[in-house]
């Protein structure tokens, strides 16, 4: 079933809150969409990139003659080539003043350090000539040995991923609350604790693996470069090449066409978006580059891979009273646009929705001889999300108590809010209890709970398992200030721009560039909503930097929240000059004029008015005009937000559980998530399904694996398993609606939701199934081998290694975080 | 270079291929039908799925060689904005999809299982459309849309539950 709340305040004739089918749509059901992959430009010249084969090696020779003679090539080039130009690519977010970057250049020039790495570019007159002539390219190596391991990485002696930086350590950063203020003393309170519980968590490398594979398309007219690129970001693209490659920034024109999904992999200034630019450069014609699967799964960036220590301190009641985070966090071989960013987000939401008295957050950024890391749907929020939703549950069962009265013991109360956290967060509204009683309902937890009883006492092979997730994530990035403050590159605004033409169309420009989420549909329904005019009279345009000059993208869940409130804003700025000339026409006092249905009128004298559609004629002939106002209506907003935005939610997972093959199958999933205010119920639904998915898919199928030399062995569709139709369950959603102050819609943010709350949700509820077999811990994703293990082998399911560390971490209090040279420590 | 004879959307196509060519790269780059596009190099994805005599195949699994003489249909020929297909209008009006990228082959997809099976459970359209990966919409609402077209095209499937969309 489906439940979305219609909010019941909202009036049938608005256009906020209809489920409103897609504008979109139409040219993505015909084929008649504008993939990048689809340009094509006369004389245009097709791209292959070599790649490194090896993870970590001095290149010692590149021969590129056989190569440069076969047919259709025109050119080869190597990173000595492009040496003085290529400069490095950026990463805007520096979390600390005395990180290390080693440098990362587009193409490698002495050494790779990863699988996938570019060592060198054909150009040729088609993508299969250029395809066949990266064979004939012959690269020597040196191997050096590979840093693959990050506890081995910072522990003692480690090899080097780089050899011109002095350590495999990135950064290191700590939040403490007890220094900072927001909360008590954390080894006090771990100190006085009736119970702590220890764990060590893996956060298993993941791969966006968003469908259209990324392209790049460059067209050089003079010195003048257009760029069509399969990005999130066209406008932080666009600024990026500039200052590395030195082309002039007005000279540079990002568009970013129709994007077939992004998941924060495309939020990205990629090596191969500046070797395309620089062979346009160079051959001074159009340069087309299209990735293959393969090498969008080796060398796109990756994400999660963290490694977590996780303390929580509880009286015996279940009152918590502290946690405590150590971090290791795989930056992979370099820094890309805001690799060492991603658990620096996470830092400030593993107190989730609790009452935690004392915090403190350690993290190592660390590096290996692996693809890069990056964003990846929910970035920092979900590895948080998922050690504090399953250390609760941990110290649920050692306490005694079931986990949803641990939960409700601990989180913050409606009444409570707005509520600091001890990570110095203000959450600024929500109701736990309400979501959680609806979810409850949703799943038809009491029979589930029978059933589940029934089947353990009957000893069913097929066991049942319940397990939640209560979140809340920061979405809305971000206040400028606080950004600023986190060293984060760039500010967190957006910006929109709405021109009404002279014949009461509406076009609406805005900075948050999509990719699959909707904002023609929904930017629309919030401008016809404050300007009264028709949904379908308003066209909204995006993803091209000389038509939306000014925009920070779209990712974070910030689109509806940051951009659509600069809509907002820009169309109420619209409505205040419409007023000013309509005053003028109706020779009345501004203020005696009401606004309704689109149309202006005298206070008191309905139908007498003038519609903003004539008020578009008449500023754009601007004949009869008030003495200084511009002509035309149009306006320009840009919105700041105050705060993030919380949205939170309750997901309840049930499991079967096949003791005799480890097999696990999803029964019930529901969800009740609070997401604020709800532009487009379809759009938001779609959004939460979406993210589950791609939850779901960590918990249970997938996983980036690296072979002890480094290369990756899912670098297929065949081994890098995102699931399918016929592996997922049915969602039953929900809502409750409690507003956001921070922005004039009142929305929260949807797209990370699903993607953060799941994942804990599932494996709490395999767990839960099977903890009466002794299980207490399987490694993700949770494959019916791993499950199997840890059923008859005792074990966690995960590999030797891993087993060993992890019964080593039990102990946390002993454990250091890597790198600290303390006896007992995690190697 | 080997001269080949296929239809393509009810339009006669005679060009000379590579024998190497795939379908697909056939289709895109030669005959500019891009609606049908490449998502993975191992016929795992389906996103290039176009009806060759009446089946659906995934064309990069397809020589251009092989279509010599045959009928293929891809989303470019089975409606247009004006006049959609049941399937094309299931997938708007339920939400079926987001970026879009995986939809032409799914669409293609789903009307060749309804041809199988027009009356296809959720367990069956799940089954049916697993060798189409979609990284957007968690497929509940492609699975509505595949059974609401069986309802409105054979008119003797159960309908999915209403979603309360509204044009």
């Amino acid at each position: 079933m489906t439940l979305v709340e219609e909010p019941a305040t909202q009036a049938p004739e608005r256009e906020i809150g209809k489920a409103r089918r897609r504008k979109e749509d139409a040219r993505l059901i015909t084929g008649r969409t504008t993939w990048t992959d689809n340009l094509v430009l006369p004389g245009m010249l097709h791209l292959a990139i070599v790649r490194s084969p090896v993870a970590h090696a001095k290149i010692t020779g590149i021969d590129v003659s056989a190569a440069q003679q076969a047919p259709g090539v025109l050119a080869v080039f190597t990173g000595r080539d492009f040496a003085e130009e290529q400069g490095s690519i950026p990463c805007a977010w520096p979390v600390t003043p005395d990180m290390v970057n080693p440098g990362h250049p587009s193409v490698a020039v002495e050494e790779v350090n990863h699988v996938g790495e570019a060592v060198a570019v054909i150009v040729a007159r088609s993508k299969a000539a250029a395809q066949d002539a990266v064979e004939l390219v012959d690269v020597d190596y040196d191997l050096l040995p590979p840093v693959l391991d990050m506890e081995e990485a910072v522990g003692h002696q480690p090899a080097l991923c780089h050899d011109h930086v002095e350590s495999n350590e990135s950064f290191r950063f700590v939040f403490d609350a007890g220094e900072a203020g927001t909360g008590a003393d954390t080894e006090q309170a771990f100190a006085e604790a009736d119970v702590v519980v220890s764990r060590r968590f893996v956060q298993q490398r993941l791969i966006p693996a968003f469908m259209e594979p990324r392209a790049t398309v460059v067209q050089p007219q003079g010195d003048n470069y257009t760029m069509w690129s399969s990005t999130q970001v066209p406008h932080i693209l666009r600024l990026m090449l500039a200052m590395i490659t030195g082309t002039p920034e007005h000279k540079l024109r990002v568009i970013a066409p129709d994007v077939g999904g992004g998941f924060g992999g495309k939020l990205q200034v990629t090596p191969e978006e500046v070797i395309t630019l620089l062979v346009a450069k160079r051959m001074g014609k159009p340069v087309k580059w299209t990735e293959t699967r393969s090498e969008s799964l080796m060398s796109a960036h990756h994400g999660r891979d963290q490694i977590q220590y996780i303390d929580i301190a509880s009286d015996r009641e279940g009152n918590v009273k502290g946690l405590r985070c150590r971090i290791l966090s795989d930056m992979g071989a370099y820094l890309r646009l805001v690799s060492p960013g991603i658990p620096i987000l996470g830092a400030f939401m593993y107190v989730g929705i609790y009452k935690f008295p004392a915090y403190r957050f350690d993290c190592q950024g660390i590096f290996t001889n692996k693809t890069p890391t990056d964003a990846y749907r929910g970035a920092g929020r979900p590895e948080a999300t998922f050690a504090v939703e399953r250390i609760m549950d941990e110290l649920a069962l050692e306490l005694g108590m079931d986990p949803l009265e641990l939960r409700r013991k601990n989180w913050i109360k409606a009444e409570e809010f707005p509520f600091t956290t001890a990570a110095g967060l203000e959450y600024d509204s929500g109701d736990y209890d309400a979501a959680t009683q609806q979810a409850l309902q949703l799943i038809g937890f009491e029979e589930l709970r029978e059933e589940q009883r029934r089947r353990r006492e009957s000893g069913d092979p097929v066991q049942l398992g319940i397990g939640f997730s209560t979140f809340t994530e920061m979405c809305g990035l971000a206040p400028s200030r606080v950004l600023g403050s986190l060293a984060y590159g760039a500010g967190g605004w957006e910006h929109a721009s709405i021109r009404m033409l002279p014949t009461g169309k509406v076009e609406v420009v805005t900075g948050s560039t999509p990719h699959g989420q909707g904002h023609e549909t929904a930017w629309s329904q919030l401008v016809a909503d404050e300007l009264g005019v028709p949904f379908e009279d308003v066209e909204v345009l995006h993803g091209d930097t000389s038509i939306a000059s000014r925009g920070l993208d779209t990712y974070g869940s910030r689109s509806l929240v940051v951009g659509g409130a600069a809509v907002v804003n820009a169309a109420q700025k619209v409505v205040a000059k419409a007023r000013t000339v309509a005053a003028h026409l109706l020779e009345a006092n501004p203020d005696d004029l009401e606004f309704s249905g689109g149309s202006f009128s005298v206070r008191g004298t309905p139908g007498t008015g003038i519609s903003i559609q004539e008020l578009a004629l008449a500023t754009f002939a601007a004949h009869n005009f008030p003495e200084g106002v511009e002509p035309s209506l149009d306006a320009d907003a840009t919105f700041d937000p105050v705060n993030f935005s919380y949205p939170h939610g309750t997901h309840i997972c049930a499991t079967e559980v096949d003791t005799e093959t480890g097999m696990v199958k999803i029964r019930k999933y529901a969800c009740v998530d609070d997401v604020g205010k709800i532009v487009n119920p379809l759009i938001v639904e779609g959004q939460v399904h979406g993210g589950l998915a791609q939850g779901i898919g960590q918990a249970l199928y997938e996983e980036a694996v690296y072979d002890a030399d480094g290369n990756l062995t899912t670098g297929t569709f065949v081994d890098y398993l995102v699931p399918s139709a016929a592996d997922l369950p049915h969602f039953d959603t929900g809502n409750t609606v409690h507003e956001a102050p921070g922005n004039p819609i009142g929305a929260k943010g949807v797209g990370e939701a699903g993607a953060i709350a799941s994942t804990p949700a599932v494996v709490n509820s395999v767990l839960d199934a099977v903890r009466h077999l002794g299980v207490s811990d399987i490694r993700m994703p949770l494959t019916p081998e791993r499950v199997w293990r840890a059923i008859h082998q005792g074990g966690d399911g995960a590999d030797r290694a891993t087993a060993v560390t992890t019964a080593q971490g039990v102990d946390a209090a002993a454990t250091p975080l890597a790198g600290d040279e303390t006896p007992g420590g995690a190697l | 270079m080997t001269a080949i004879n296929v239809r393509v959307d009810g339009a006669s196509y005679s060009d000379d291929v590579e024998p190497r060519t795939l379908l697909v790269h056939y289709l895109r780059e030669q005959l500019g039908k891009v609606g049908t596009v490449v998502g993975c190099d191992t016929s795992n994805c389906g996103a290039c799925t176009v009806h060759l005599d009446g089946e659906a195949v995934k064309s990069c699994t397809v020589f251009a060689v092989q279509a010599d003489g045959c009928e293929v249909t891809t989303i470019e020929g089975i409606g247009t904005d004006g006049r959609l297909h049941p399937m094309q209008k299931a997938f708007h009006e339920l939400h079926g999809l987001q970026c879009g990228y995986c939809t032409p082959g799914m669409i293609m997809a789903s009307i060749d299982l309804l041809r199988d099976n027009p009356n296809p459970s959720e367990d069956e359209v799940r089954e049916g459309i697993e060798g189409n990966l979609c990284r957007c919409t968690g497929y509940q609402n492609i699975v509505r849309a595949v059974q609401q077209a069986a309802s409105e095209m054979n008119g003797s499937a159960a309908a999915p539950e209403a979603l309360g969309a509204q044009s």
